[in-house]
């Protein structure tokens, strides 16, 4: 459909387009772990790396198998069987040769597989129509976009904690409407570059 | 939370089991409503509540999505081997899922181009995933379905307060009606944006979070 450079996809997934403050994806993992700037790189590191991964062996798997056998409206259980397996195997992989990284990234693998961000990532790139070499661009950038949200969030919370905050607003509603907040002031950005 | 389950557990599969389905139907709805006071299932919430209508048949969908998973998943519970009843419980709810996917095509091609990918995402939804998996799994079908119902209603109701109060503030209209007056209001676009979206659910979380009591009341931000 587009004809948008991979590298314009890329800056504006990050930016103009975040996959979580104008999308909403991801939502759940990032309330739940935005309490420590450390804690919240891991999770975002990981999920960078699994999100793009699903999206490149997503796109083949649906151009090269969904598409010609005209199983297209089974996508959803493909995908997330998919991402499953996939996050499966990372973690095997990364326990047998890197015991380190498999303690610092660890725990996020398993709730990986639950989060939004990574089977919207694949559901919008069918939706827009990219190319491979795009999604390649759009997994990379979305994935980044969500670690920078999420390490924003994490920040501003931990500075929140000397704050006086109502007491019915304390925790989670106070967080939506600090995630409001950065999602007004990463509107700044628009017209950057813009994607459909 | 555990206790009730218990209770519901040694009422006969018939019928509403007296009080129990009434008790499973206010726990699911209000008491532990699964968006403002779990913080469940957000992404959907916040994504398609720009509109009223779009909250209606986003909130059709999970109660759909609900009950029919909550309803397999415990006619199954016996027989599913307990490893594999994770694989099994999102297979489930990806099939009813694409059963609502492939209707909206069929019958409602503009509402389904309008929520995009966020019908394919109630699969990642933690609300079905986790009745399912809290519930579905210890508690006879009937009482299942109540579940699912309520938790569906409890995810639907919130999402169109949400979905009122964007539409309402952020467009001046209700299902695309001139309500509020052009020539006295004018339009806050940023409800109908994403940060809008986010100060809404804030405020209601933090609204439940007040009254959360004997009457159910919704107000105005």
């Amino acid at each position: 459909m587009s004809e948008t450079s991979a590298w314009v996809i890329f800056i504006a997934a990050i930016f103009t387009n975040n996959i979580l403050l104008t999308n909403f994806l991801g939502m759940c993992s990032f309330i739940a772990c935005s309490g420590q700037i450390r804690t919240s790189l891991g999770l975002g590191t990981a999920v960078t790396f699994v999100l793009t991964m699903t999206t490149i062996l997503n796109y083949v798997i649906y151009h090269f198998i969904l598409v010609p056998l005209g199983l297209v409206h089974l996508q959803f259980i493909v995908f997330i069987a998919v991402i499953a397996a996939f996050v499966q195997l990372v973690e095997m992989f990364v326990e047998r040769f890197s015991p380190r990284l498999y303690f610092a990234l660890g725990i996020f693998l398993p709730l990986i597989t639950v989060n939004c961000a990574i089977l919207g990532a694949s559901l919008f790139m069918i939706i827009r129509k990219y190319s491979f070499i795009q999604s390649i661009g759009f997994g990379l950038g979305a994935g980044i976009g969500w670690a920078v949200a999420i390490v924003l969030l994490a920040g501003l919370r931990q500075k929140m904690r000397y704050s006086n905050i109502p007491e019915p607003f304390q925790g989670v509603p106070i967080a939506m409407v600090v995630t409001g907040v950065l999602a007004m002031a990463f509107m700044g950005f628009a017209g950057m570059v813009s994607i459909q | 939370m555990a206790d009730k389950q218990l209770a519901c557990m040694t009422c006969s599969p018939r019928g509403l089991c007296g009080g129990k389905g009434l008790l499973t139907l206010k726990d699911g709805a209000w008491t532990n409503n699964p968006l403002a006071i779990q913080i469940l299932g957000i992404c959907s919430a916040l994504a398609v509540t720009n509109r009223l209508e779009n909250s209606l048949v986003m909130g059709a969908a999970l109660i759909f999505v609900c009950v029919g998973s909550n309803l397999l998943v415990s006619l199954l519970r016996k027989r599913t081997p307990h490893r594999i009843r994770m694989i099994a419980e999102v297979a489930i709810i990806a099939t009813f899922v694409i059963l609502f996917d492939q209707f909206l095509k069929a019958f409602y091609w503009d509402m389904s181009k309008q929520l995009g990918p966020y019908v394919g995402l109630i699969i990642t939804n933690c609300i079905v995933m986790g009745r399912a998996e809290a519930f579905a799994l210890q508690n006879p079908p009937v009482l299942s379905i109540v579940d699912g119902v309520a938790n569906g209603l409890g995810y639907a109701v919130v999402l169109a307060i949400i979905g009122f109060f964007r539409e309402l503030l952020g467009a001046g209209e209700i299902f695309g009606y001139e309500v509020l007056s052009g020539q006295w209001y004018t339009p806050n676009q940023l409800m109908i944006l994403a940060p809008g979206a986010f100060f809404a659910l804030g405020i209601v979380i933090g609204i439940f979070n007040t009254v959360k009591g004997p009457e159910p009341e919704e107000k105005k931000q």
